[in-house]
């Protein structure tokens, strides 16, 4: 390289990061930087109306699986918080699970479509995933409430004699979790579908493959990265959930983000709510790197 | 074989999925929308088609001031969102990759993967520290909240703009002796345009819509129209709620068609 191309190299990178600069500025005040407080904060001391005093402590994080008995002074697991982190687990698996159950034939049957009515039935799984969370989640509130819609029908056709309440338990959030993430598992497992050759499938049928094989051992292994992409945009936001479980749960059924909510706005303890917040975000950080490292593999694997 | 291989991407039963998924997607807003036009109180029993509970929204001062509160934020942050989102595309894309650019992509993109529910807590203890130190409530901290967490979605289409951008028109106007500077405003800016409206749109929408990190940041009296809602939700409900919702999704759905005719590839 000439010295007149390197310098020409080295000045269009230095505008790149000039340009870039207030948007970095931006984020870091407002986004990324504050997370190093909250990590701060997990290791100071709870101060008596929330808020912190600036001691050290790890208290925070033993208190996210330990607590104290108040009487006895006995340190012993802390079963309302692990029942907390159990729902909240077995949720989002349960969430991301179904999602992709009814998720891959809509998003197969998208990408199956011609061309011109495709574009028609993308926007109408994208419209609900611009579409205000809480709106949705409160309409599904509104299906699920005792006299509510699924209860109207489904006495009418006399499937039951008295309404079911569904409303603020464990199913309430499924159903709703569900409802609202549903596009996020549609729209990569599409993306991913509408790359496939549909030759291959010709190649299989006329190899005398099952449906059923078909799908299993041609279709699934090619849309992998799809399934993958779709599960994590699911499992993140459905671990992290507040709205859902505030509005479906009401109040009772509390997932990590409500608890965390709780540390906070009551004022409970405010370095274990930290200590938490950083406990959540090491897990979708986790996640987000087993995806990156699986989506890396997979990109080098298929050439 | 042909006939065979015209059926081949069907497989049974997906389709009855599909439209079963479609129709339950959109079944409760459907119910949701139908319901803001009911004369009764009651959100079960229809009592007949009225506008009351529009007017009745519209006349709550509360309503009326988050609303106004959700336009003035949404539209600061898609200000300046975009405005930084178009700086940072033009300095991401078009040129050769550089040092660093990938810590770039992985700072704009961070809203996207930190959970909401942290970022809200975080900003809620950094703002509080700051409220407490200089006794400024303003707006301003809800603007620059919400202003983060819209870069992302502002600064995708505007990159996919500039990528499919044909770059001979702007080294015309370079051998034309343009300026750079009258490049950009001449040339680039309008080309860039479309990109730039649709990043801004985006970042409305998802500024009107934010629940969370309002809810943490805002100060005594700034509810929004999503955290009233949210308040709302805990007492006695009424259609009240159903015809707020109604408008908020209106705006949506204006807001997005427009994004998609703008985007649209034409061919």
């Amino acid at each position: 390289m000439s010295p007149a191309e390197e310098n020409a190299v080295r000045t269009s990178a230095r505008n790149g990061w000039l340009l870039s600069t207030p948007a970095l500025v931006v984020l870091t005040f407002a986004a990324a930087g504050p997370l190093l407080i909250v990590l701060v904060y997990s290791f100071l001391t709870p101060g008596q109306h929330g808020n912190v005093i600036w001691e050290f402590s790890t208290g925070g994080w033993v208190g996210i699986l330990w607590s104290k008995d108040i009487f006895t002074g006995e340190w012993a697991l802390a079963d309302a918080h692990l029942s907390i982190f159990w729902r909240s687990l077995w949720l989002s698996l349960l969430t991301t699970v179904f999602t992709f159950v009814v998720g891959f034939p809509t998003a197969w049957f998208i990408a199956t479509r011609a061309p011109k009515e495709r574009a028609l039935w993308l926007f109408l799984i994208t419209i609900p995933f611009w579409t205000n969370l809480l709106i949705r989640t409160y309409a599904i509130n509104e299906v699920l409430r005792k006299e509510g819609l699924m209860n109207t029908v489904l006495m009418g056709l006399g499937i039951t004699d008295t309404p079911i309440e569904v409303l603020y338990t464990p199913t309430a959030i499924f159903i709703g979790m569900t409802y609202v993430y549903l596009p996020l598992m549609v729209l990569p497992l599409f993306a991913a579908i509408d790359r496939f050759d549909m030759k291959l499938l010709e190649a299989a049928y006329d190899l005398y493959a099952s449906r059923w094989r078909v799908l299993r051992r041609v279709i699934l292994p090619i849309v992998k990265p799809g399934i993958v992409a779709g599960s994590i945009l699911v499992f993140v936001p459905s671990l992290g959930a507040y709205v859902t479980p505030r509005v479906l749960g009401g109040g009772k059924q509390m997932m990590i983000g409500n608890f965390i909510e709780l540390q906070f706005l009551q004022g409970k303890n405010w370095p274990l709510g930290a200590a938490l917040s950083m406990l959540l975000l090491m897990i979708v950080m986790v996640a987000l790197l087993v995806y990156v490292r699986y989506a890396n593999k997979g990109s080098s694997g298929h050439g | 074989m042909a006939e065979r291989s015209f059926h081949v991407a069907r497989l049974p039963g997906f389709a009855t999925t599909a439209i079963i998924v479609f129709l339950a997607l959109y079944l409760p807003i459907i119910t949701l929308v139908v319901y803001s036009f009911n004369a009764s109180t009651s959100l079960a029993v229809w009592g007949g088609f009225s506008l009351d509970w529009y007017a009745k929204a519209w006349a709550n001062t509360q309503v009326k001031d988050a609303t106004m509160r959700s336009l003035i934020i949404a539209s600061f942050a898609a200000l300046i969102s975009t405005t930084v989102a178009t700086m940072a595309a033009l300095g991401t894309t078009r040129r050769r990759a550089f040092k660093g650019q990938t810590a770039i992509y992985v700072m704009i993109n961070q809203p996207l993967m930190v959970p909401e529910i942290v970022t809200a807590v975080a900003l809620m203890i950094l703002f509080g520290l700051i409220k407490q130190a200089t006794g400024i409530h303003g707006l301003g901290y809800l603007i620059l909240a919400h202003s983060a967490f819209c870069i992302p979605f502002a600064y995708l289409p505007i990159r996919a703009r500039l990528e499919g951008m044909d770059l001979t028109l702007e080294t015309a106007a370079a051998d034309l002796y343009a300026t750079p500077w009258q490049t950009f405003r001449r040339v680039t800016l309008p080309l860039l345009a479309p990109g730039m409206i649709a990043g801004a749109m985006l970042a409305f929408v998802i500024s009107l819509d934010d629940v969370v990190i309002t809810e943490f940041v805002k100060s005594g009296g700034q509810d929004t129209l999503p955290t009233y809602m949210l308040g709302q939700l805990r007492r006695q409900l009424t259609p009240e709620i159903n015809a707020i919702s109604t408008m908020l999704l209106a705006v949506t759905v204006v807001l997005l068609t427009a994004f998609f005719l703008l985007t649209r590839k034409k061919d």
